[in-house]
Formats: C-alpha cells, structure tokens, sequence
C-alpha cells in the first residue's frame, strides 16, 4: 500500500474511540408522500471509506446532499466530529467548508482557469493567501499531471481530467470529509480508470471519503465497508469483502444478482 | 499546435489542391454575382425613385447638401450630449439591471418584499412607454421642488434608466437562470456563501450567456437617447428640428438620422462578432 509511501500518514488518533467524522442518526426526508431517506442510521469513522451502493433512485445522492446540507431534513440528527451540524443556528456555510464533495458532473467553473477552479475555496473562504494557494493548487495540479493545464479552461480538459480536477478541488481545503457521487458514471468507460485510480490513491493516503457509487469491484476492492441502501432504509452493511462474498439479506442479493455479471 | 518536422513536413495532396482550386473559381463566381446583383438592384431602386413624380422636390427639401453642411457642426454638437446621457444611461442600467436581478434571485422569506419591489417594478417599467416615463419623470419630478434643480439631460437620463433597466433585468435573469444548477451546489459544497456563489460563480457565466442580448439592447438605448429632446434638451435631434425651422428644410434631420446610425454602427458590428463568436465557441462542444 502506499499509505506509508505517500508521507501522508493518518494523523495520530487521540487515545482510544474518537467521535466519528461524519454520525446520521434517523435521518428522515421526504418529497412530499414520496419518502427518500426513512430514518438512516451511519457513521463513518476517521480515514474510513464507505462506498454507498443501491438502485436509481434509492436516496445515495440525498443522503450525501443532506451530510453536506445541501439538503434539509424532515427529521433526525448529522454530526460532524460529534458536533450537531443539522441544528438550524450552525454557519453551514462553514460546514460545507470543512467536507469536500464531488458530483456527477458541472463540478468545474467553465468561467475559471483550472488553477483558479482549484484555488477558489481556498482563497475565498479559507482567506489563504493568493501565492500560498497557488502553490498548493499547482503541487495538486502537478500530483495528478496535469500542471500543464492550470492556465487552461475546463473546457480543453477530457471528462476524466476534469473529474480529476474536481476531485483535487474537494481537497485542496484539507477537509475532514470527501463526499463522491457517482464520480464516473457520466464519462466514458475509457476514462473510469483514471478517475478512480485517483480515489484510490486518496483512500490510501487517509482521507475520510463516503462515496455513492455503480462500480461494485471498485467498492469491494477500496472501500473498507459497504453499505446498501433500498427503500430509504439502510438494508445491509459490513465490511466489503465479506458484504459481496456472503451478503445476508434477500434483497442485497437480489441487488447484487442483477449489477453483477455472472 | 505546430506538430510537423520541418522535413516530413505534410504537403496538400493533388485531391486537396484540386479542391481548393474549385473553392476559389466558386469564391469568384459568387463575388461576380453578388457585385452584378446588386448593381442591377441599385439601379432600379434609383430609376423608381429617382423617377417618380415628386423626386425633386423631395431632393430638395431633405436632401440639401448645403443646409446639411451649414447644420452639421450644431447638430454634431448636440450629438455630443446623446453621447453623455449615453454612457450615464449604459452604466446606471447596468448597476440597476444587475441589482434587480440579484433580488429576485434571493431566498428566504425576509426577502419577500425585495423580490416584490424589484418585480414589481420590472412589470411597471416594461410596460410603460418610454415617453410618457420622459414627460412624468422630466416635468413631474422637478415640479415636487424636492430636489435641487438639475438640467434637462439628467432628468432623461433617469428616465431611460427606469425603462431599460427593467428590460436588461429580464435578460439577466434569464441569463442567471440559464447557470447549470449544479454550479451552484459546487460552488456551495465549496463552503463559498450565497453571495460569493451569485458574485463569483453565477452572474460571471449569466452575463458571458447574455452578452450578444445586452448589446442589442444598447443597441437600442443608443438611438432611444434621442427622445430626450421631448423635455427641450438640446440633443442632435432638438438641435435638428431648430436647424430644420430655421431653414425650412428638412435636411438636418436626415444628417441627425444619419449620425445615429454612424454612432450605432460599430456597436452592430461588435454585437454581429461576438454573436458568431459564442456561436463558434459553442459548437466546438464546451460542456457548460
Ligand atoms: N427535488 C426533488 N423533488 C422530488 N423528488 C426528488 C427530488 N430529488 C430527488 N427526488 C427523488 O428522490 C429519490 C431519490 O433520489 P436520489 O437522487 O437520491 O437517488 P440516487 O440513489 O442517487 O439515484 P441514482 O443512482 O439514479 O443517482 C428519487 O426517487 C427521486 O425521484
Ligand atoms: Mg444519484
């Protein structure tokens, strides 16, 4: 693993249990009759990756939107590092600053260099210092090969390329949190890879990622646990190699029979 | 992109040749025909008018090269005033259109009454005519003995700012609404506040989307500047009608008609070359 060979070992964990990076706790939202997310109970724990899988449409985005409250909630309780986050007098915008998130697509500023889509957070919220961000977005830039590319536009960049950027772009602010949504399922098959090599360099260095997604070997091979949303409910989770190779409810197999091949 | 070895250099082949010199005849061809066309056109344009029964003393009475020169320098210099109420109009538009549009993007509903004013007033201004908002503005405002007194121009000025504001504020708006929602939840989870969001994200991209409208509309403006001349303000076109009076000829409002047009014309052009532009830009397949 590379854990040891990026440098960029876990900090030192306080003694003993700490508070997990991100708590749901019966989490409820609906869209009117139509309940998406119908009491959800996760934690995701420091420099753990959970990969969230489950049909169209069984809530993954919603949950992730309302864990960066983009997203309200009809009812139950978010922590971010033990901290009530879903009370309505916290600054969300502050929240938001401390997780990083990556959707589908239209991640990048079409308007912004490749620099300056890096840099944006940094320079606006975090008020780094323009030469400081800078550096750090062109060290980013650089690790993921594209330092060539900070003065162009997103628009000379491939689908799998601008990902990448978006994905560098979640973390340039060091976050506690990376949120993923089917970070390539809108890019052609060609340029999964890519994308995902990415997160997985990510996962090995430490960082916390939650992440919804379609590609199952993907999930059993990174994630370190699995969790299988249907009907709004959490059905199935565990550990992923022992998720996919010995599911125990019906529908988690039913699930897996009909996304997996053979 | 400059890929080729100065000695594996790639030279046209003989079918390209062959078809660049089709292109050229063809170019050839169609300039010939278009130069003939218009000629044939020109003239008989100018044989129908040139022969009609009241020709000359149209050519007379509007079209008098020497009541044109003797016009020109006063006419000119009330151009100079269009062109001042021009640019205060042009820049209070946008500061108004911008701040209006804004508002009825806010949320929440201690906002409410800002969302209502500015649309409110967008229905309001769209729907009066620019004159009757010169008459009331220019004669009605003073007459409250409020303000201190302020020439004509300026009264004009504010006049055509509440009109076209109200437009420009619709096509921002537009504009703002054609931002991919999805930039703004980036924009968002980047922890970037509402207003760094509309400041930094959305209004960059919604005016880069409503440039080629924008410039139409000051288009527009450009000859509506004009209409001061209602409140007795000495523009070109007040200017003209004293020339006009003064010789009784109509001539110098044909040369005030066509210093508009200069005025408006590179404006038109511009406006032409940036269409095509996004156009270009556009098809070459930019994801947003
Ligand atoms: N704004 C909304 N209004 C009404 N219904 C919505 C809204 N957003 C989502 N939904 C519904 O909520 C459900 C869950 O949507 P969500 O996007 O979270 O699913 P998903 O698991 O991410 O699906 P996919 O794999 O297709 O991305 C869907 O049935 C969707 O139709
Ligand atoms: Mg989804």
């Amino acid at each position: 693993m590379s854990r040891a060979a990026d440098g960029a070992q876990p900090p030192a964990g306080a003694a003993g249990e700490r508070e997990p990076v991100l708590a749901l706790s019966g989490v409820r939202r609906a869209y009117g009759e139509h309940v998406v997310l119908d009491g959800v109970d996760l934690e995701v724990r420091a420099h753990e990756v959970v990969a969230l899988i489950g049909a169209s449409g069984s809530g993954k985005s919603t949950l992730l939107r309302t864990a960066n409250l983009l997203e309200p909630i009809d009812d139950g309780v978010i922590r971010l590092a033990g901290r009530d986050i879903s009370d309505p007098r916290v600054d969300a915008d502050a929240v938001r600053a401390r997780i990083g998130a990556v959707f589908q697509h239209y991640n990048l500023f079409p308007h912004l260099s490749v620099l300056d889509n890096v840099t944006l957070a940094s320079r606006l919220v975090h008020r780094t210092p323009k030469a400081e961000a800078e550096r750090r977005g062109q060290e980013l830039l650089a690790s993921i090969g594209l330092a060539d590319f900070a003065r162009a536009y997103p628009d000379r960049l491939s689908g799998g390329q601008q990902q990448r950027v978006a994905i560098v772009r979640a973390i340039a602010t060091g976050p506690e949190l990376l949120l993923l949504d089917e970070v390539t399922s809108a890019l052609d098959p060609e340029l999964v890879g890519e994308v995902l090599a990415l997160v997985r360099s990510l996962a090995d260095g430490g960082t916390t990622i939650l992440m919804a997604t379609h590609e199952m070997a993907f999930a059993r091979d990174v994630a370190d646990r699995v969790v299988f949303l249907d009907g709004g409910r959490i059905v199935e989770q565990g550990p992923s190699r022992q998720f996919f190779a010995a599911p125990r409810e019906e529908r988690t197999r039913a699930f897996l029979a009909r996304v997996l091949p053979g | 992109m400059s890929a080729a070895s100065p000695d594996g250099a790639w030279r046209p082949s003989e079918l390209e040749l062959g078809r660049r010199a089709f292109r050229r005849r063809q170019t050839w061809r169609s300039v010939l025909v278009s130069a003939l066309s218009t000629l044939v056109f020109a003239g008989l344009l100018a044989w129908a008018v040139l022969g009609s029964p009241g020709w000359a003393r149209v050519a007379e009475t509007f079209f008098d090269p020497e009541v044109a020169i003797a016009s020109l320098p006063r006419i000119a210099e009330g151009l100079l005033l269009n062109l001042q109420v021009l640019v205060f109009a042009a820049v209070g538009v946008l500061l108004v259109a911008i701040t209006l549009a804004t508002l009825r993007t806010l949320r929440g509903p201690v906002f409410f009454p800002l969302r209502a004013i500015a649309a409110g007033y967008t229905d309001l201004f769209r729907g009066v005519p620019l004159l009757i908002v010169l008459y009331l503005v220019g004669y009605g405002v003073p007459a409250l003995e409020f303000f201190p007194r302020l020439p004509v121009a300026v009264w004009g000025t504010i006049a055509i700012v509440l009109v076209y504001s109200a437009y420009v504020a619709e096509v921002f708006r537009a504009g703002i609404e054609a931002v991919h929602p999805s930039q703004r939840l980036a924009a968002r989870s980047l922890g970037l506040s509402h207003a760094q969001t509309m400041r930094r994200v959305v209004l960059p991209q919604a005016i880069r989307k409503v440039t080629p409208a924008l410039m139409n509309d000051f288009v527009a403006m450009q000859k509506d500047v004009g209409l001061i001349s209602v409140l007795g303000a000495v523009d070109a076109v007040r200017a003209a009608q004293i020339e006009t009076a003064h010789y009784f000829n109509f001539t110098p409002y044909v040369v005030a008609g066509l210093l508009f047009v200069l005025l408006a014309l590179p404006m038109v052009r511009l406006t032409d070359w940036v269409t095509a532009r996004m156009r270009r830009r556009e098809q070459i397949g930019s994801i947003v």
